[in-house]
Parts: structure tokens; C-alpha cells; sequence
């Protein structure tokens, strides 16, 4: 354990005991659950949230004129005040959503059908999930609108300047582009593609969803238009996420889906629009998952987020020292800046068969493109495994994936 | 060990010796049909090619980007079809279909080294590595069957 964990006071040990699953076996074996960047585990205190609204709080929010629906409706609210603390941002910027896929679809749609104009230009990078490219895809496809990809280095690092090469002709209106790559690990400099995209008069919005886990958010400072992350990923439940958009952005935008609790007034003949959020959040919502997302939020503050990127830090460097020992073992990108996720080749080895030998190990890593299709093509791969680290990954851990993989290697002879 | 022997228990011989070197790899120089499997959640393809001899199989070859458990799944079936009529490869994967999905190996004797297999049933996100190549079989009959009447 590196010098700069203890002084934090950082105790992994005291974070696994409050994530039930840890005490899994699986095959067998202890579990070693590497594939935290896919969907995190949940701890204690997020599954009593949960199981205590369903239990002594619940019923349908904003509706009811009874004690239980108010008691609810306070908790739904009070995990609104959370998660825009969380992004030092307003209430009124932060839209509920199921992840962070569908709230780039509703940017894309809302916004992109409005605010952007056939012709208009929106740039990603060649690192996006596919929730970041295949939306802008669409909105090309029916807006037409064109769509531009900026290029990485060899390093798997954003490149500057041919992302100065796409904005030179003034086009550009929309630099849509991940915080921290869910394949390479790379974080991209927020603050300065954000000061890029609005000296050319453009929006930015930052797909949030590896790193908002991996290190404090502050919207303000880095002066997003639009920033997304995804609960489940954040030691949360699956099926909420968040879309923040500046005030000014999501006051003049339409909704996304229509339906109630979105509106002000409806006739048979027209309906009028709520102000955000609530203009973008149609139907009952996910009440029992937003007030679970509030729990983990108020989990990942109790440790910090200085600890946490320190802890996660100590694994990725440890990760990438031993993980180099390995003959054959090539890891994907070497980026200055790079969060707890390693993708690595094994000659001779398909990714796949790396999975399941390591998961007959108990060890659990995700094999494919990731949802990065073309980056991993792109690469010059097909497939890659990927280990990827949480607040209650150990350094043990990381051993046990190097001694799978050496056994990964002698049943490939 | 637990783990070396269920490790080996789908990582068994004969997979890996025709993971590492294929016996119908490749692409024939003349054939009567082609057809290709692709697996979109993983990127495994399987580029099958089939010559007729009459009313059989004659030659068969593929080209496979995969796993080991794909690779010789492929070459394990080239094995197997060779010499047979249609009806019979249709019986053969079906036989092979159902191996993967429920773990029981069939008994009939022109079954042979498909047993070799049986394992990957226990895997069930692994199936369709093993079945990928008996879909594109299947695409690439269909086209001579169309062709011949």
C-alpha cells in the first residue's frame, strides 16, 4: 500500500465488508471481481436504502396527497439535491434518466433536433462508447447533421491538433467526448476542451460515465454544457443515470418523451410544458433506483474522492508493473493520465478464452470490444480482456489476475 | 486441482490442437457455395466454403476469426461433414445443437470428435462460439440447395 493511501486513512478491507457480494465464492473460488467498469457492485448501505423506501416509504412521487407519497416524493427530491451537490451543479440542471446512453439520446434528440441545423458539425473522438457515437449517428441519419471524428495518438491520447483541424472551418457546434476512456483509461482534459469548444462558439458534452466513479465532478469549474454518468456504475442500482445541462440550455429545449408529470397544462387539443427537470422526466420515474443513487452518492463522499483516486491509482500503477512481466501481455494505450481500467492482448490467446480460463479462477474480467467497436478495430484488435478496478479492489487481487493469467498461458502451451 | 480439471475439461486435447492448427483452414480454390457466421457481440466470423461431390460434401473449408473453442469447432466439423448428404448434415447439427444446450452427448457413431465439445454447454455464454460454424454450414447448404432445386 503506497504512503500516500495511509495517510488518508484508507481501509479496503472496511470497504469490503460493507459489499455483501465480496463473500461470494464462484467456482469454487473466492470471487475477484475485475470487471468493475462494466457495472460496480452495490454496498450495504445502497441495497437498505433501497429495501427501506419498498419497505416503510413507497409510493408514487409528486401525485399523491398522502403521507407515504410525500415521505417519498421528499427522498426522490432530497437524491435531486444529492447528485447536484455531488456535480456542484443546481437542481434544476440535473434530469433523471435510466443511464447515461439515454441521456446522450435525449441531448441528441431535444437538443440536436432544435438548436443544431442540417449542416451543423458535431465532433467525438475515435474513443467513445458506442453510447456516445451511435446516437450522433442517428441524429446525422435523420437531421443531417454531420459528424466528425477527431483522432487519438498512438498513446491513446486525445489529439489536439486534429481536433483543431475539425473545428477549423467554423462548423462545428457540439464537441461530444468522454471524460475518461471505459477502454484505454485515458482521461481527457475537460477544462481545456471545454475553453476549446466555446472559443469556437461550440457546446461541449462530456460523457461522464467511467470517470464521475473515478474522481470529483465539478461542472462549473470545468464549465460543461452537458455532463452524463450512469448510477450503476457509481456503486449504485441500475436503471437511473443523470443528464446535467446548464440551466439556459435545458430551459430552451423540448421534451424528450411525452406522457405525465412532464407537463403543465394538458387539453385534448395541446399540452404545455413543465420547466426542467421536470419537463424531461415523463411517467413514473425509477423512484426506489434515484433513491438507492442517492445512498451511493452519500457512500463514495463518506470515503472521498481523494482516497479513492489515490487507491485507484496505487492498483493502475501496481496493475500495469506486473501486468508487464507477463511475456506476450500487450496493454492498450499509455496515456499520462489514466483511470482504473487496463484492456490487454495475450498473443496467441482470444480474449475470450482468457475470460473463461480466469473466470474457472473466479477471477471476473470483460472480454470483447467493449461497447468501443470501432477503437478496438481501430487498435488493430478484434477483441480484448479487460480488467478494470473499484474502491474495493485489492492489490492481492491484481496478483490473482497475474497468476490467472500465467495459468491462462500454460493451458495455451 | 478443481479448477485444472474443469479448466481442462472444456480446454480438452483436441480443441486446442485444432485451435493451434486447423485442418481445413483456409479457402478452397474451387467451391459451390459460401456463407458466412458472424457473432456481433464478440467479432467471432466464421467464412465457410463447400464443394459438392454429387449429392455430398466433398471438400469444406473456413476461414476463422475467434476463439479456440470457435476455431476448432469449425474444423471439428469439417471432420464430420465431409462425405455426407445434406439430410445428414442437417441431423448432425441439430445433434450438435442440442449437445450445447443441454450438455448430453448423442450416441451415434458418426458423432466422433464433436463430443470433444460437450463441455462448453457448461459455459453458456460460450454456445454460440461453438454453434457460430454450424449456422454458417447451414447459410452455405441453403445456396446449393437453391442452386441445385
Amino acid at each position: 500500500m503506497s504512503v500516500a493511501i495511509e495517510r488518508i486513512g484508507f481501509d479496503v478491507e472496511r470497504i469490503r465488508a460493507d459489499f455483501p457480494i465480496l463473500a461470494e465464492r464462484v467456482h469454487g473460488r473466492k470471487l475477484v471481481f475485475l470487471d468493475s467498469a462494466a457495472s460496480a457492485q452495490k454496498p450495504r448501505a445502497v441495497i437498505d436504502a433501497m429495501v427501506r423506501t419498498m419497505e416503510t416509504r413507497y409510493a408514487n412521487v409528486h401525485r399523491g396527497l398522502h403521507w407515504m407519497s410525500e415521505r417519498c416524493s421528499d427522498d426522490y427530491e432530497g437524491a435531486r439535491d444529492k447528485v447536484a451537490a455531488f456535480l456542484n451543479a443546481a437542481r434544476e440542471e440535473i434530469v433523471f434518466v435510466r443511464n447515461a446512453t439515454e441521456a446522450i439520446n435525449l441531448v441528441a434528440h431535444s437538443y440536436g433536433r432544435t438548436v443544431l441545423q442540417p449542416g451543423d458539425a458535431v465532433v467525438v473522438s475515435e474513443m467513445e462508447h458506442h453510447a456516445n457515437l451511435v446516437p450522433w449517428q442517428m441524429l446525422r441519419d435523420s437531421h443531417g447533421i454531420e459528424l466528425r471524428i477527431a483522432k487519438i495518438t498512438e498513446a491513446g491520447e486525445l489529439d489536439f491538433h486534429d481536433l483543431e483541424r475539425n473545428f477549423a472551418d467554423g462548423r462545428v457546434r457540439l464537441l461530444a467526448i468522454t471524460h475518461m476512456s471505459n477502454v484505454l483509461g485515458t482521461y481527457t482534459p475537460v477544462e481545456r476542451l471545454a475553453a476549446f469548444a466555446h472559443a469556437y462558439g461550440a457546446r461541449i458534452l462530456l460523457d461522464g460515465a467511467q470517470a464521475a466513479v473515478h474522481r470529483a465532478v465539478d461542472v462549473r469549474a470545468i464549465d460543461a454544457d452537458f455532463y452524463v454518468f450512469s448510477g450503476h456504475k457509481l456503486y449504485g442500482p441500475s436503471g437511473i443515470g443523470v443528464l446535467y445541462g446548464k440551466r439556459e440550455l435545458l430551459e430552451a429545449m423540448p421534451p424528450f418523451l411525452g406522457g405525465g408529470d412532464m407537463i403543465r397544462s394538458v387539453s385534448y387539443e395541446k399540452s404545455s410544458w413543465a420547466e426542467p427537470p421536470y419537463r424531461f422526466e415523463a411517467g413514473t420515474p425509477a423512484i426506489i433506483e434515484t433513491i438507492g443513487l442517492g445512498a451511493a452518492i452519500d457512500y463514495v463522499n463518506a470515503i472521498g474522492f481523494e482516497a479513492i483516486a489515490a487507491h485507484e491509482r496505487s492498483l493502475t500503477d501496481h496493475a500495469l508493473a506486473v501486468l508487464s512481466d507477463i511475456d506476450g501481455l500487450h496493454v492498450l494505450g499509455r496515456a499520462q493520465d489514466r483511470g482504473g481500467v487496463v484492456a490487454f492482448t495475450l498473443d496467441g490467446v482470444h480474449a475470450h478464452d482468457v475470460a473463461t480460463l480466469l473466470d474457472k479462477q473466479g477471477i471476473a474480467v470483460r472480454a470483447g470490444h467493449h461497447c468501443a467497436e470501432p477503437l478496438t478495430r481501430r487498435l488493430g484488435q478484434d477483441s480484448t480482456a479487460r480488467a478494470s478496478f473499484g474502491v474495493y479492489t485489492t492489490h492481492g487481487e491484481i496478483d490473482a489476475l497475474v497468476s490467472g493469467l500465467r495459468r491462462v498461458k500454460q493451458v495455451f502451451g | 486441482m478443481q479448477d485444472v480439471a474443469s479448466i481442462e475439461d472444456l480446454y480438452q486435447n483436441l480443441i486446442m490442437e485444432r485451435a493451434r492448427a486447423p485442418c481445413h483452414a483456409g479457402s478452397l480454390a474451387a467451391f459451390d457455395a459460401e456463407a458466412e457466421g458472424d457473432n456481433p457481440m464478440c467479432g467471432d466470423r466464421v467464412h465457410v466454403r463447400i464443394r459438392r461431390d454429387r449429392n455430398r460434401i466433398g471438400a469444406l473449408s473456413h476461414e476463422t476469426r475467434g476463439c479456440a473453442i470457435c476455431i476448432s469447432a469449425a474444423d471439428l466439423m469439417g471432420d464430420a461433414v465431409i462425405g455426407k448428404s445434406q439430410d445428414e448434415i442437417g441431423e448432425l447439427a441439430d445433434a450438435f445443437e442440442t449437445m450445447i444446450a443441454t450438455g448430453n452427448t448423442p450416441d451415434r457413431p458418426d458423432f466422433a470428435d464433436l463430443r470433444a465439445l460437450s463441455g462448453v454447454h457448461t459455459y453458456r455464454s460460450r454456445h454460440r462460439c461453438a454453434t457460430l460454424p454450424w449456422q454458417a454450414l447451414r447459410a452455405a447448404l441453403g445456396k446449393t440447395e437453391h442452386r441445385h432445386g
